[in-house]
């Protein structure tokens, strides 16, 4: 009895979160016409193509996705890396105010340095950065959360004689890294990958603030396509189809290692 | 003497040549941890902190972008903040938003993650969907809800309109967008909270709810005796980050309905973040910044708040 009911709990959780996402690819394959009749359709149409072409019409979101594409792979690719190289000397390499700086690095995740953001703009001015992906870039390249998970992960997975081994062999600190620690974190730095691409991503306030409506991101487009006068559910879904559902594909193909990733860096929190 | 004097220059080649390698070895071995971790720090204090800081003296000033004196008017801004009832407005929709979404999602994340901490069938499959949403980016989650929520074509109106209920013009009243919103956030957040309880709970000893099985503990029993006291860190954790999160929405009462920086024609759901976009966008940068450190100041109380309530219950529930 209580087995049935937990099934049937999880599986209502399961199709409200899913609705939302499935009911607007509905929206995003109708004409506003068909939206606007009782009942309201609740099975995608044939006009999916079609909107989409209103949207590249109406903001540049091709450039968007390249943008998108630039600024989520660079700072995926620079996480993993900064990431792994301070999680390491963290978690294997003996250094006076080891534990203080690590206890610090976990204290910033809980600042909230969106406060900071009007600086951070007069900042970016300064630099004349200001409408460049650099904007987005710079600032983003390793994180404490990054810097955490990959602690937790080489604490745990790299055995500390294969370190010492390489340094009886000669290796440098650099060498330990690059021959001995980056193999070990390969699997860990792939997951934080793919958290920090898909973060990047979805990066909203601050890519709205910094950037302008001709070089957007993907986030920046949608906002644009969604500030009309009047509301063009067809056509402002369409483009949301399209910039966020194949990320939410790709989570869902590779859900289970990204699933144990976040949950594994959750473990100490 | 004579003898050995070829030798000389060559020993002392050698041991100059082995210093010099101890030596790059001791600065190698002292000085890179340091070098490792010096990318994190210096990025966060030239990015994160500085800023942040740096709020504080452009507080204090008359500061636009239009000019490039800013004069000094001390604790002026904030004066005219105390007095502005727009700035009360955001904060009473922030403190009001802030509860409507983080108790409730916080409650269905703690028992959702209690259902999913035992044997399951399709255990991957319930795991990935309840991730779906925070997938999803918050643009998408407004636009779609937007959709849902509309007044005359939306699809929640419609199915209350079978159960033969009026529709609800969800973004005209205070209280309806409040709760609109509020579903948005639950919606992106319930599932991702839940899986961080969930590991905490993987971690609580099995032995445990053997033993409180075998005393005949029933499920919630067990939950509410066990499980929430072992897990407490992780709740006190996800509580003052939930906090923080919610002290800072924006994306979702900037693009609710129609976009608009003033969170609706009447500043219905106008919050806190939304107020200093508002006043960045006509660069009033000096009452911004002002806006942001009374933000931080409510922050720390909430959070400080937060913290010993959800420290305090522990007596309550043990």
């Amino acid at each position: 009895m209580t087995r049935r009911l937990t099934y049937l709990t999880l599986v209502a959780v399961a199709f409200f979160s899913a609705l939302p996402l499935y009911y607007s690819v509905v929206v995003a394959s109708r004409d506003n016409a068909a939206l606007a009749e009782v009942p309201p359709p609740l099975i995608p149409g044939g006009n999916f193509l079609a909107n989409v072409a209103r949207v590249f019409d109406t903001v540049p979101f091709a450039l968007a996705l390249v943008n998108s594409l630039i600024v989520a792979g660079s700072i995926a690719l620079a996480v993993m890396f900064f990431s792994t190289l301070a999680g390491f000397a963290f978690a294997k390499l003996p250094f006076r105010g080891r534990n203080a700086l690590l206890l610090l690095t976990v204290a910033t995740m809980m600042v909230p340095t969106q406060l900071g953001i009007i600086p951070l703009y007069l900042l970016m001015v300064k630099l004349e950065w200001t409408g460049t992906l650099y904007a987005l870039i710079v600032p983003a390249l390793v994180n404490a959360f990054g810097v955490f998970f990959m602690t937790q992960f080489l604490s745990r997975a790299l055995p500390t004689e294969l370190l010492e081994a390489g340094r009886v062999d000669g290796c440098t600190t650099w060498g330990l890294f690059w021959h001995v620690v980056l193999p070990v974190a390969r699997p860990a730095a792939a997951v934080l990958g793919m958290l920090t691409f898909m973060a990047a991503w979805n990066d909203y306030f601050w890519p709205l603030v910094v950037l302008t409506p001709e070089n957007p991101t993907v986030q920046v487009a949608l906002s644009t396509l969604a500030a009309g006068y009047v509301s063009d559910y067809a056509l402002s879904l369409a483009g949301t189809a399209l910039g966020t559902l194949p990320l939410v594909a790709v989570f869902a193909l590779l859900g289970k290692q990204i699933i144990g990733g976040i949950m594994q860096g959750a473990i100490k929190g | 003497m004579a003898i050995r004097a070829p030798d000389r220059p060559a020993a002392v080649r050698q041991r100059r040549h082995r210093m010099r390698r101890h030596l790059v070895h001791t600065l190698d071995v002292k000085a890179s941890p340091y070098a490792y971790v010096a990318p994190f720090f210096l990025l966060f204090s030239a990015f994160g902190l500085f800023p942040l800081v740096y709020t504080a003296f452009v507080s204090l000033h008359e500061w636009t972008l239009l000019s490039d004196e800013h004069r000094f008017v001390g604790a002026g801004n904030y004066a005219t903040l105390l007095s502005d009832e727009y700035f009360w407005n955001a904060t009473v929709n922030t403190l009001s938003i802030g509860v409507l979404s983080t108790v409730p999602q916080l409650l269905l994340a703690i028992w959702l993650a209690h259902l999913l901490n035992r044997p399951l069938r399709a255990r991957t499959f319930f795991r990935v969907t309840l991730l779906l949403p925070n997938v999803t980016s918050v643009v998408a989650v407004v636009v779609i809800f937007s959709q849902l929520f509309g007044r005359d074509y939306g699809l929640i109106n419609w199915v209350l309109g079978l159960l033969g209920m009026e529709p609800i013009a969800w973004n005209e009243g205070v209280a309806s967008s409040h709760v609109a919103i509020s579903i948005m956030i639950m919606w992106r957040w319930t599932g991702y909270n839940a899986l961080i309880f969930l590991a905490a709970m993987q971690a609580v000893p099995r032995e445990l709810y053997e033993a409180a099985t075998l005393d005949g503990a029933s499920s919630l029993t067990q939950l509410r005796r066990i499980t929430i006291p072992m897990i407490r860190p992780t709740i006190v954790f996800v509580v003052v980050t939930s906090t923080i999160g919610a002290m800072q929405v924006l994306a979702e009462p900037l693009l609710f309905g129609t976009y608009s920086v003033t969170g609706g024609p009447d500043r219905q759901y106008q919050t806190l973040s939304l107020f200093i976009y508002e006043h960045f966008t006509r660069l009033d940068f000096g009452y911004a910044s002002a806006v942001s450190w009374m933000m931080f100041v409510f922050i720390v109380v909430a959070v400080g708040v937060n913290y010993l309530l959800t420290r305090r219950a522990k007596g309550s529930l043990t």
